[in-house]
């Protein structure tokens, strides 16, 4: 929350989407901003200060982008009541900076008129001004200024210096700016929103000078990026290309991460006598949360591609060409981004989905979301195939084991499909998709510093999360898993004593049709902070000790042990599992409602229990038992 | 799924009977990819879509597509020619043909040339 000082003035920034709001919001405000929410909502609130050439330190609000103060979803509900001030514990802003790309003015300034009804104080920026000049067109801003009622003025959010006029002006208007507290808004009706746009295409007309012909650039690249055939190829490629990036280059840093939280455990184990904390600060707190903070570089290479692509106006030409094939499953197109986020992780997948105007679309992605294979099944995924599965060739360069891991990602993606069009049946009948509207921006070149400020922020945000709530789960599995102590001479590991150990034997009557037996069971338990975690467990109940070769240990033990019959089992169960509190906890959080988290829970339960159970079963019919 | 020949034929008729100046506005969800003309009034059927017919229109507007505006289909998809990537005036917009069905164009030639 912004205190402002008595006295300072309050901007809010509004414009459509795509008009370069977001990079205007960089420039004015460069490392002076943060990122929370709004209370009570899960719409980001990006607020921060700037200082105009005379002195002043203004505090200035960047709002969803919107069509429209008609608020259609969560966001644009935000953008039009911090505007009309009904949001309480919100500021009302002093002046409103309407923000227009000035290479598509015309939608923009519809908007403009609609601001001005509600009779604030108003300013107007063309911003990109130098990429609509450099394409011919001719801007008379007098007389746009004169026409609209409007002061106007100009900005190159992306250049140095380029926000110079726009300050100026703004200091020019807080010296200036009246009083007012005129605030008569209602939503306009269809008949007023035609009369507002033929009086925008007015004043475009004296105005503005468009060239005879349009940025070609964007389209000789849409010819192929857009094509049926070749876009989707290219699509598919550039996906490909994503999934090798996140495994491949994040794993030197994970290396990293992991080997620093190791030592970091060994130097807390030499400082501290054994005992309750000594336990509590290695094996709970610095095991539990380095186990999440371990996928931050997956995550990090993920949003570099996302936020690239957002910025180059890629994003929306995915969202188009997966349409259809989304369409067919019930799933919004632009719902791709957020499914695709979830192969590293589901929470800022889930986190994403408020890109979807649509509740009942939202409600369906979010609840899909957690059937992607996220980077915390890898562990396990490769734990077990590497025990289990030989390493032999499938056909020419395939190899088996490979295969099995594409096996799985595919099932996850194809039961997301599937349980999205059953959703869609189940719960949405009757009620048809919403459109599927959208604006294929320009393409642009991403700005260094508008991606470095977007991975800074997402890379807080995880680690926060890996600090409040992860580490809270990782306290309490902790104490699950090393209480009750062992009883004085006992022979078996002390987690066999524990209460994890009780529920694990508690539930082996349940999950026995599975082929689980009570180690597996207790695994499960500390893998419900974090999936990876079940790894690490495995180990503690086989009484293995960590370090180098443990995987590989763990591997030999478990082969050993368990039949295929169960190691397929097992990895039918992990496609489904909802094996990760942190996610529920951020559906709850998302969805407001603790009984979309309990849906989620129950079906993705439901839908382990009867995989592991039929691989199982099918598993032993051929043999494997 | 809709096919597209259907549309085509429709189209054909219009393009054979030059004896009327000014021909019936087609929904622009039927036209075809490079289709060129401008739009003539923007008219939802009720239950077309998941809006009700006063909303689509409303988004319609919002994003661009009010009457007397130049459009032209730039791009569709792969499978039912759907979505379509139409270009209103100088903006590109993405939309499925189901709700373009409330956008009614005239063909360019009929109006302007």
């Amino acid at each position: 929350m912004t205190v402002a000082v008595a006295g300072d003035k309050h901007f809010a920034l509004i414009g459509t989407p795509n008009c370069g709001k977001t990079a205007l919001f960089n420039a004015l405000t460069g490392s002076r901003q943060k990122v929370a929410n709004y209370p009570g909502v899960t719409v980001e609130r990006k607020s921060g200060t700037f200082t105009t050439p005379s002195g002043m330190t203004l505090s200035v609000v960047d709002l969803p982008g919107t069509y429209s103060l008609r608020a259609r979803s969560p966001d644009e509900e935000v953008t039009r009541d911090v505007i009309l001030g009904r949001l309480a514990g919100e500021k009302l802003p002093d002046i409103l900076v309407a923000v227009a790309d000035a290479t598509n003015l015309r939608v923009a300034l519809r908007l403009v008129l609609e601001l001005k009804r509600i009779g604030r104080p108003l300013l107007l920026v063309l911003n990109m001004i130098d990429i609509a000049r450099r394409r011919g067109i001719e801007f008379d801003l007098d007389r746009l200024s004169a026409e609209l009622g409007v002061p106007v003025t100009t900005s190159i959010a992306v250049r140095r210096g380029g926000t110079d006029e726009l300050l100026r002006r703004m200091d020019e208007l807080v010296a200036a700016a009246p009083a007012t507290d005129r605030m008569d808004w209602q939503p306009l009706t269809g008949a007023e929103l035609r009369v507002a746009q033929r009086e925008a295409d007015r004043i475009m007309g004296t105005a503005v000078t468009l060239p005879g012909r349009p940025d070609t650039l964007t389209g000789r690249i849409d010819a192929v990026l857009l094509h049926p055939v070749a876009g989707m190829v290219f699509l598919l490629a550039l996906l490909f290309f994503m999934f090798q990036a996140v495994f491949t280059w994040a794993e030197p840093v994970m290396k990293l991460i992991e080997a620093g939280f190791t030592d970091l455990g060994v130097l807390a184990k030499g400082l501290l006598p054994p005992g309750v904390l000594q336990s509590l600060l290695t094996d709970g707190i610095i095991a539990g949360v380095g186990g999440v903070l371990v996928f931050l570089p997956q995550i990090l290479i993920l949003f570099l591609f996302i936020l690239l692509l957002e910025d180059l106006g890629y994003m929306a030409r995915a969202a188009f060409l997966m349409d259809r094939i989304m369409g067919g499953a019930g799933l919004h197109g632009r719902a791709f981004i957020p499914l695709l986020s979830s192969f590293a992780c589901a929470i800022p997948g889930i986190m994403a989905t408020r890109v979807i105007d649509s509740r009942k679309d939202r409600l369906t992605t979010i609840l899909v979301a957690p059937l992607m294979t996220c980077s915390a099944r890898i562990p396990v995924y490769t734990l077990i195939i590497g025990a289990f599965i030989p390493d032999r060739e499938l056909w020419g360069w395939v190899g088996l084991q490979g295969f099995v891991m594409f096996a799985l990602y595919a099932t996850g993606i194809l039961s997301a499909l599937l349980v999205s069009f059953v959703i869609k049946r189940l719960f949405w009948r009757g009620h048809m998709a919403e459109p599927f509207m959208l604006e294929l921006p320009d393409y642009k070149m991403p700005r260094p510093k508008s991606v470095a400020i977007g991975l800074w922020t997402r890379a807080r945000i995880f680690v926060r999360r890996a600090g409040t709530i992860i580490f809270a789960m990782a306290v309490l599995i902790w104490f699950l898993a090393s209480f009750p102590g062992a009883p004085e001479g006992a022979t078996d590991p002390a987690i066999d004593y524990s209460f994890a150990a009780m529920i694990g034997k508690a539930l082996v009557p349940v999950t026995s049709p599975l082929g689980f037996n009570w180690q597996i069971n207790v695994a499960l338990v500390p893998g419900m902070a974090a999936r990876e975690v079940a790894v690490a467990a495995l180990g503690t109940v086989y009484s293995i000790e960590g370090g180098e070769e443990a995987a590989v240990q763990i591997g030999q033990a478990l082969a050993g042990n368990w039949s295929i019959a169960t190691a397929l089992a097992l990895l039918a169960w992990y496609i489904f599992a909802p094996q990760c509190a942190s996610t529920l906890a951020v559906i709850k959080r998302e969805t407001g409602s603790w009984a979309w988290m309990g849906v989620t829970f129950a079906y993705m339960l439901a839908l382990a229990y009867v995989a592991a159970l039929v691989t199982y079963r099918v598993a032993v019919a051929f043999g494997l038992g | 799924m809709r096919r597209i020949s259907d549309n085509t034929d429709l189209l054909a008729d219009h393009v054979s009977d030059q004896t009327t100046p000014h021909r019936e506005a087609v929904p622009l969800g039927r036209a075809e990819r490079g289709f060129c003309g401008r739009i003539d009034a923007i008219c939802a059927a009720e239950n077309s879509c998941g809006l009700c017919a006063s909303e689509l229109e409303s988004r319609l507007i919002e994003i661009g597509f009010a009457e007397g505006a130049r459009v032209e289909i730039l791009h569709e998809g792969m499978f039912g020619h759907d979505p379509i990537a139409v270009r209103v005036n100088n903006a590109t917009v993405a939309l499925r043909r189901r709700e373009a069905m409330a956008i009614h164009v005239r063909s360019l030639e009929d109006v302007d040339r």
